[in-house]
């Protein structure tokens, strides 16, 4: 479905070059539910913005459904790390994930019906006629989801959608963002930077390294597919998948972390 | 004859009692300090207190001037009641069809010809840097010439008609706008314009969701500038060829000696440029609602 191969991307804007992301392949599956965690700074949404076709690769190439992705391919929603400044300010909530629907042609009454539904999805039914700036950071990450959500994408990006809400809405949008998924069959690759939630959220769950950025682990979550916040969180294979992308991530970071403090001594 | 009485009333009753004056107000002073009670306080209190609060200084100005004329034996300062004589007798006759009305319709006319090519050629500029870089410089140079010494030009161009002064006032206004314009349509938030990638509007609706409604504070601020322009530019082109409008009517005055009508026609064009300026104000209020609340609620307000 998705298929990302040799994708590198080096910034030339400043003075000197970034590279960003060195080289990495990967690909998900049809209705595949994919979790991509690695160190701050890594490449997480370089690799988001490339897959989105928001920017060209440096080189590599970015594939869905075996189409070369140059645009932003349509059925494609992205909800942004910088929910805050992706959300249209002269709009009410409602506008907002209405916009998209309307540019969709969805007919006006199932667009009612979607808005209200995501929204009720992310609790936020109450502040339909609010505007942005009237709410808090974690409500308008949610109104960036419900935007995300009603838009029915066939891939849905996500990056850190829900870094800036409390860990019981966290628990909820979790189970919103499988029970969408199970519903829908959409692909999703989803950024965290929480362990935890990646095991729990992913059928898979994608590690990057640190820069110079690779894929330094792919591992299957091999738990069944109804998940429970209680349950699943207790099971033992959920604790040794946790510890599996712990080890990873340590290593990612000390991939350059060792060597520095190593010099500095 | 009645409205001369009262105004000559009024005014040196302010002055006179310079002392109630200001302590009546003071006396609404509280109800901002009250305003945590803003539900119980009746909006009729709040509207005539806000009312007294702009009519204050200028009652006390008209009370100075009126102190100063009366005591003054200069023929070309009036005293208040011989200007609102003056104001009452000209204006409302048939001088606001012959003057006014004209001078109003060219300076609309400009204002909005000036609004739709100053925010059409902003928008262009503002998407298309290369097109940006073959203007800008030819831009730069253009606005820097003073608008009125464009009459001259005009008047051979398009000769001593109402073209000419609406052109004047166009060339004038365009360019506050349209740099404003250019300015905010350049300033789209990168994350904005992605998302609006991703969710496929673009075109014309990009224009109108997204450009126009990020780049409409700046293009208010143009547009802001501009009317005060246009109200110049209006008067100046008037008082250089014409035979009618408020321009040409001040300096027939002035050239006749009709100082209390000249003063009219001063008051007059103070009094539009108020009137526009709270229109404006009240557009704007609707246009920019959001962005007042975003700036309040970033300033934690
Ligand atoms: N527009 C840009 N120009 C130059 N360098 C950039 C640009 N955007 C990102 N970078 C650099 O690319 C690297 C990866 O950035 P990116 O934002 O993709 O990281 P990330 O994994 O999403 O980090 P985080 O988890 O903190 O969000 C960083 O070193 C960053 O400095
Ligand atoms: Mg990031």
């Amino acid at each position: 479905m998705l298929k990302v191969t040799g994708l590198q991307k080096i910034y030339n804007g400043g003075a000197n070059a970034v590279e960003a992301v060195r080289d990495l392949t990967f690909e998900l599956g049809e209705g595949e539910l994919v979790c991509l965690v690695g160190p701050s700074g890594c490449g997480k949404t370089t690799l988001l913005k490339c897959i989105a076709g928001l920017m060209p690769p440096t080189s590599g190439t970015v594939e869905l459904a075996g189409q070369a992705v140059t645009a932003p391919p349509p059925d494609m929603a992205v909800v942004f790390q910088e929910y805050g400044r992706s959300l249209f300010a002269w709009m009410s909530v409602r506008d907002n994930v209405e916009l998209p629907l309307k540019e969709k042609k969805v007919p006006k009454g199932r667009r009612a019906e979607l808005v209200a539904e995501s929204l009720e999805a992310v609790g936020l039914t109450r502040f339909a006629d609010s505007y942005p700036w009237q709410l808090s950071g974690g409500m308008q990450q949610r109104v960036a989801i419900a935007r995300a959500v009603a838009y029915e994408p066939q891939v849905l990006l996500m990056d850190e959608p829900f870094a800036a809400v409390d860990a019981q809405t966290r628990a909820d949008l979790e189970d919103l963002i499988r029970q969408l998924w199970k519903r829908l069959g959409v692909t999703v690759l989803f950024v965290t930077h929480d362990i935890d939630e990646a095991v729990y959220l992913g059928e898979r769950v994608l590690v990057l390294s640190s820069s110079p950025t690779v894929v330094q682990d792919d591992i299957t979550v091999d738990l069944p597919v109804e998940r429970d916040q209680l349950t699943t969180r207790r099971d033992e294979r959920f604790t040794e998948l946790r510890a599996r992308v712990y080890a990873q991530i340590q290593q990612a970071k000390n991939g350059t972390g060792a060597a520095a403090p190593a010099a500095a001594h | 004859m009645s409205s001369q009485s009262t105004t000559s009333d009024a005014a040196p009753g302010t002055g006179a009692d310079g002392a109630p004056g200001p302590q009546e107000a003071q006396a609404p002073a509280p109800a901002p300090a009250g305003r945590p009670r803003r539900g119980t306080a009746s909006g009729a209190v709040r509207a005539g207190a806000k009312l007294l609060h702009v009519l204050l200084l200028p009652a006390l100005l008209i009370g100075v001037y009126a102190y100063a004329s009366a005591n003054s034996d200069s023929y070309y300062t009036p005293t208040p009641d011989l200007i609102a004589a003056a104001f009452a007798e000209l204006w409302f006759s048939e001088r606001f069809f012959a003057d006014v009305l004209p001078s109003l319709a060219r300076l609309a006319t400009g204002f909005a010809l000036a609004a739709l090519l100053g925010v059409g050629l902003g928008v262009l500029l503002g998407l298309s840097a290369r097109v940006r870089a073959l203007a800008e410089p030819v831009l730069e140079f253009l606005r820097a010439i003073p608008p009125p010494v464009l009459v001259p030009l005009m008047i051979l161009l398009a000769g001593v008609n109402d073209s000419m002064k609406v052109l004047v006032i166009v060339s004038g206004c365009v360019w506050p706008i349209l740099l404003n314009t250019v300015e905010g349509v350049r300033a789209v938030d990168p994350v904005l314009a992605d998302t609006a990638r991703c969710y496929g509007i673009h075109g014309t609706t990009r224009l109108r969701v997204l450009v126009l409604r990020l780049a409409s504070p700046q293009i208010m601020a143009g547009l802001r500038q501009a009317l005060a322009l246009a109200i110049i530019l209006m008067v100046i082109s008037e008082m250089f060829a014409s035979s009618s409008g408020l321009g040409f009517a001040i300096v027939q005055f002035q050239r006749t000696f009709a100082i209390p009508e000249m003063w009219a026609g001063m008051v007059l064009l103070g009094l539009v440029g108020f009137v526009l300026s709270a229109l404006f104000e009240l557009v704007e209020g609707r246009a920019l609602g959001w962005y007042r609340g975003l700036r309040a609620a970033n300033r934690g307000e």
